[in-house]
């Protein structure tokens, strides 16, 4: 240091610590070792998604519209794919039990959580008990799930039937059967699911202020018009973004078809995410895999949009 | 504590109310004995039944000999010690991966001021918008023969670290956390000659646990639940995860000794629940309100 015979006095230092003039081309070389930095922060998570997130995805795009077996050089064969596909028995199958599989999971999997969350809600005993309990099946792995409910559908020794002969009611095929096996399997989801569900509806419901039960009230309104007027337009937000959330997870459903039924029987709980694997790993067609991707991509990605404008669009208005 | 629900608390001390609230209460506790507790139940009796016993109809509702054989020939014959630490290394270092690189790129896009941040940070927001599975086919062609360098990384644990990385809830969770840290905070920090790496280690880390926490179940319960994705990655039936070795050995295997391997792997996340079941169900019930 050689500067010290033109020291500035001492205050001056104090306020405005870093006024010496900066050494020519100081201010570049500061941003760039700055911006050298950041990107060094950076990286690994870019890396990461440039490898498994956005390359895959562009990818998904190309393969639809190439022959491609790993090992062998990839051919471009235009629609090929998408024709073949749409020609497959298998993939109206896949789509009808997709779609049937969505809409009976929202049915089932939407009706139940809101009214077990509305009787919750009211309970003024044990709320930590029902909020632990309701939600312990989400924390068993899905598999195990899985495997735990194709043996309570067992048609001899499986406990749903023990239930059903216990009741006096006809006993049924449960997964096993063609007519049965897709809504069985919409029961171990929403089995396994619901808690999720409940908790988030519960926080909604406490949220909502108590006096506009109570104008309600004053005004003759009944418990059931308290629900319909009150209740479920201040949820109307969380009862829309499950709803979104739920067509986007259940349209992905595999392990459930995979593990309790093998998409049988009789191809009655093949899903679009099971023929995909079955593409890829069974037939080793990873065009017609990729070509099946790209529509559940195009499908699910508006209900993606969709959710994530609202959820904006949400926390502004908050 | 006496906020005003559906129903009023006058309704409630009316003799009448009172019966019908503790109908309602005594109905409801039922419903969730039989349909959350029962199966649990079922599942870890089931197991310390004899295997003439677990397939006689009508069942019975507790073993009439108890036999914890079940459990003992789960874990030898289907080899759990090593499927289970095949699942703890994968979560673990998923976990580990996810905090490092996801911390440091959150950390970078918050405060660092990289150029085209915001451009990276849309092209991360964009992939929320792609649902993960639609992806698994080409992402396993990615990690069989991973660009540039073509190495596969099949049956490598990295096949489960590194696209763990890439999880822009996670990240964007982070941001957001480090957004609202206090400008004058790292300032101080950085007059007193803190380096980048340093404020984020001893400044904005401590001041992170609560999202931090998030993160980390998420992480791992999201590795521990994963079933499509291993299944794919790893064909050698020695790197396989509980999950997936379950569903491989279930075909040629005794009930009991399956239901008792199901127990078993259940454990850990069922454990880990109970341990933090106040942060857990805070954190989804604070989620949903914020959106």
């Amino acid at each position: 240091m050689t500067k010290t015979a033109a020291r500035p006095p001492a205050e001056a230092i104090a306020v405005h610590p870093v006024q010496a003039p900066p050494p020519a081309g100081g201010r570049g070389r500061r941003r760039l070792t700055d911006q050298v930095r950041a990107y060094g922060f950076l990286l690994g998570g870019l890396i990461c998604f440039a490898l498994f997130s956005w390359y895959p995805a562009v990818r998904a795009v190309v393969i639809a519209f190439q022959k491609y077996t790993p090992g062998s050089s990839p051919e471009w064969v235009g629609t090929a794919n998408f024709t073949r596909v749409l020609h497959d028995p298998e993939f109206t199958a896949a789509w009808r039990n997709t779609l049937t599989f969505t809409l009976l999971a929202l049915l089932i999997g939407f009706a139940i959580p809101f009214l077990l969350a509305l009787v919750l809600n009211e309970l003024r005993h044990a709320k930590a008990f029902f909020r632990v309990v309701v939600y312990l099946p989400v924390m068993i792995p899905p598999v195990v799930s899985a495997l735990l409910w194709k043996w309570f559908y067992d048609p001899g020794a499986g406990l749903a039937n023990e239930a059903l002969r216990f009741l006096h009611l006809p006993t049924s095929n449960w997964s096993n059967g063609a007519d049965t096996a897709l809504i069985s399997l919409v029961a171990v989801a929403t089995w396994a699911n619901m808690g999720g569900t409940v908790l988030i509806y519960l926080a909604a419901l406490q949220s909502i202020p108590g006096e506009l039960y109570e104008a309600a009230e004053l005004d003759g309104a009944s418990l059931l018009q308290r629900i319909r007027h009150v209740t479920i337009p201040q949820t109307r937000f969380v009862i829309l973004m499950l709803m979104l959330l739920q067509i986007i997870a259940t349209m992905q459903v595999f392990t459930e078809p995979f593990v309790i039924t093998g998409g049988g029987p009789e191809d009655a709980t093949v899903t679009v995410l099971y023929l995909i694997y079955k593409y890829a790993f069974l037939y080793n067609d990873f065009g017609g895999a990729c070509a099946l991707s790209v529509m559940l991509l195009v499908l699910l990605g508006a209900f993606s949009a969709l959710y994530l404008r609202l959820t904006r669009s949400g926390e502004d208005d908050a | 504590m006496s906020t005003r629900t559906l129903v009023s608390p006058a309704t409630l001390t009316r003799p009448r109310g009172r019966a019908v609230y503790w109908t309602v209460f005594t109905a409801v506790v039922v419903l969730f004995a039989i349909a959350f507790l029962f199966p649990v139940y079922w599942m870890v009796t089931g197991a310390m039944k004899s295997p003439d016993e677990v397939a006689r109809t009508p069942p019975t509702l507790a073993p009439k000999e108890w036999h914890l054989s079940g459990y003992g020939d789960a874990w030898d014959l289907m080899q759990l010690p090593q499927h289970l630490w095949n699942t703890v290394v994968q979560a673990a270092g998923a976990w580990l991966f996810q905090l490092v690189f996801c911390t440091a790129a959150a950390y970078a896009l918050s405060r660092l001021k990289p150029a085209f941040g915001k451009v990276i940070l849309g092209g991360i927001l964009a992939t929320l918008m792609v649902p993960a599975q639609a992806l698994v086919v080409p992402k396993y062609l990615t990690v069989a023969d991973l660009p540039l360098i073509h190495t596969s990384l099949l049956n490598d644990p990295l096949a489960i670290w590194l696209p763990a990385v890439a999880n822009a809830f996670n990240l964007y969770l982070l941001k957001r956390f480090f957004d609202q840290i206090p400008r004058d905070v790292l300032e101080a920090a950085e007059i007193d000659g803190a380096g980048k790496l340093r404020t984020l280690w001893s400044i904005v880390l401590p001041m992170s646990r609560p999202v931090l926490g998030v993160v980390s179940i998420f992480a791992l319960v999201a590795v521990w639940q994963d079933f499509l994705w291993p299944l794919m990655v790893f064909s050698d039936t020695g790197k396989q995860p509980i999950s997936v070795a379950l569903v491989q050995l279930s075909q040629n295997i005794q009930l009991t000794v399956l239901i008792a391997a199901m127990v078993i792997a259940s454990i850990p996340m069922v454990a880990l629940f109970l341990v933090f079941q106040r942060h857990i169900i805070a954190g989804i019930s604070a989620g949903s309100t914020k959106g």
